[in-house]
């Protein structure tokens, strides 16, 4: 008989319970009513009192871990917080969020149980036994696997679950008490990544989005490839130019700033650079792979290394000057075969943004 | 402050990304056709914390880097022509089977003995190094697990770049959810840094480095261990391709107002 526990932890803000761990919340209670297993969720922060709030219609038995150290996440707290609540649950499968918090201690978590563990799970399904579906190879094979051992952990991908709803009201929370173990480390707090003047310059006024990359709430990922730095039919290269129309585009539309490996590759090549482009923009085969419903492309050739991070967008268009570049290979719904800067220039307009003409100058 | 570092760098063999992959079955479970034969890369991510971790070593004479990489004895040895010219290191190769479906908790058990082992390897400065996950597994749970076994509990991942300070301890920079990172402090080795991309780009190669290095890496090669990777009850009920072929409209003489215009309307479409 299987008995299911959810690990789950608070949000950037301590007020509330992540994303993720409310879509773990979901997988948990259907799996647990699929098994007739009973279910667990487990909590590490700082108060648990709101936070297990909205979960007093789980239907579940909560645990909680709390205290100032339990607040922040860093490996040795969060190991020893979800080890204690494993050890209090004694379940036999553990679902939590794939999120960077809990990604950074599972599987040590798994070795001290003598479990084991499978992350990045997609879907969970089987009746007579458990099945996890995940990607292997860069998304590039889908596999489905099980395991007989116990307790088997299952970090599960944000965005594949809805995320649980119920109505507020008290509960019943069981505090364990842990010992916090020596701290070595202090976290400092979370902050933008160092990227260049250019995005002082050009972010929207009062806006709280002064960086610009991967986030998983938009709906649109704009991808920038190395074709916008290449010289154009003047025979010269505008990159100022393609960092104020792909920064106004962002802005305006709202969309994931991501980029080819190529084009972040080309600022330690001493080749003029868009530089607000960071490794933290790459998609694909060395970057991420993002969630969003659209994705559109420009100037980026298309070719796998680069379309393995687009496995998870919905609907895709290319703009390119290639007819014959890879995503009109079956990789993308809609390829127009134009110039980027044109388009965009008037994408902007449309958008009613203000793009400043004849700026086709190098950057400094 | 400790004036020198023993950085170990876990490093797998990757397929070339513009290798096209299939799976196939053998009676040890599946893999990826033709893998022996097909070009390898040393894993990407891994790739970058050898470069950080060779840029680290430079700069605090006395340090030692170890690469530890577990494949076939032939194709490490194919791999080192080339990455032995991009950074000085020394090899410790375990002799074992390529690919991403054998289990991470045995792959990781094997390179911790091998870590344990290393002659001379000072455990006080030791810095564990790798990716935060893999071109080819991409669990991201090897090098945490290699960690835990050697009981180090100062860990980070998805590590963008990491400043040694006077007194020892170092400001270590982690990718977090919503495209953010997470700045912490911890106060010295050891540690486990899982390296996203860095900030360093691939090095030029030097015949130079190479043959110093290859000085030590083919009398390594010739010694290397042989494990058996444990399955842990791991069993793949099905390994398949992502049926990813779409039907592309390829718009080639539409005015650049009116593409414009088509794609305001998709992108504020529902």
């Amino acid at each position: 008989m299987e008995s299911i526990l959810v690990l789950a932890h608070s949000d950037e803000t301590g007020e509330q319970l992540s994303k993720g761990s409310l879509e773990a919340v979901t997988a948990g209670r259907d799996l647990a009513a699929r098994l007739g297993a009973t279910l667990t969720v487990g909590m590490v922060c700082g108060i648990s009192g709101n936070l297990a709030k909205s979960l007093s219609s789980a239907g579940a038995r909560l645990l909680a871990v709390t205290g100032e150290a339990f607040a922040q996440p860093r490996y040795a707290s969060d190991a020893a917080a979800c080890e204690a609540i494993c050890r209090t649950a004694q379940a036999t499968i553990v679902l939590a969020p794939h999120s960077s918090r809990f990604a950074r201690v599972m599987a040590a978590v798994a070795h001290r149980l003598h479990g084991c563990i499978d992350t990045h799970v997609a879907a969970i399904g089987g009746t007579e036994e458990i099945h996890a579906t995940r990607w292997f190879y860069r998304q590039r094979m889908e596999a489905v696997v099980t395991r007989e051992l116990r307790p088997w952990f299952l970090l599960l991908v944000t965005g594949t679950h809805s995320a649980f709803v119920g109505e507020a009201a008290p509960v019943q929370i069981e505090e364990i008490a842990v010992e916090v173990p020596v701290l070595r480390t202090t976290v400092l707090g979370t902050r933008a990544p160092e990227q260049g003047a250019i995005l002082a310059g050009t972010a929207s006024e009062g806006s709280s989005q002064r960086w610009e990359t991967i986030l998983p709430d938009a709906k649109l990922l704009f991808v920038a490839g190395a074709g916008w730095t290449k010289k154009q039919p003047d025979g010269k290269s505008h990159v100022a130019e393609a960092g104020e129309l792909i920064l106004q585009f962002v802005h305006a539309a709202g969309a994931s700033l991501g980029s080819s490996k190529s084009l972040v590759d080309q600022g330690g090549e001493g080749t003029p650079v868009l530089p607000f482009l960071t490794h933290l923009n790459q998609v694909g085969q060395t970057g991420s792979t993002p969630r969003h419903l659209k994705g559109l492309a420009t100037c980026c050739h298309g070719e796998e290394p680069h379309v393995v991070g687009w496995r998870f967008i919905g609907e895709r268009r290319a703009i390119s000057l290639d007819p014959n570049c890879g995503w009109t290979r079956g990789k993308a719904d809609v390829v127009y075969v134009a110039d980027a800067f044109q388009v965009m220039e008037r994408v902007n307009a449309l958008l009613g943004t203000q793009v400043p003409c004849g700026v086709r100058g190098g950057i400094s | 402050m400790p004036d020198s570092f023993h950085i170990v760098v876990c490093a797998g063999i990757a397929p070339d990304p513009l290798q096209t992959l299939e799976p196939t079955t053998s009676p040890n479970g599946p893999g990826v056709k033709n893998e022996m034969l097909l070009p390898a890369v040393l894993d990407p991510w891994a790739a970058s914390a050898l470069y950080e971790a060779a840029n680290l070593a430079a700069k605090r004479p006395g340090s030692r880097v170890w690469l530890v990489s577990l494949g076939p004895k032939a194709k490490l040895q194919q791999l080192m022509m080339i990455v032995a010219q991009k950074a000085s290191f020394e090899l410790i190769p375990i002799d074992g089977p390529i690919g991403g479906f054998t289990d991470a908790h045995s792959t990781a058990a094997a390179l911790a003995e091998a870590i344990a082992a290393i002659p001379g390897l000072d455990r006080t400065k030791l810095l564990l190094f790798g990716g935060w996950e893999s071109a080819s597994r991409g669990a991201g749970i090897t090098l945490q697990l290699v960690g835990e076994r050697l009981g180090i509990t100062d860990q980070f991942q998805g590590v963008d770049r990491i400043d040694p300070r006077e007194d020892g301890s170092f400001e270590v920079l982690e990718r977090v959810e919503a495209g953010k990172q997470q700045a912490s402090v911890f106060l010295g080795a050891p540690a486990v840094l899982g390296w996203a991309t860095g900030n360093l780009a691939e090095p030029r190669n030097s015949p130079q480095v190479g043959m110093g290095n290859m000085r030590t890496i083919m009398p390594a090669l010739q010694k290397a261990n042989s494990v058996k990777l444990e399955t842990n009850s791991l069993r793949y009920i099905s390994v398949s391709l992502p049926s990813q072929q779409r039907t592309t409209r390829v718009v080639k003489d539409l005015a650049t107002d009116e593409i414009a215009r088509e794609l305001v309307e998709w992108i504020g479409a529902e």
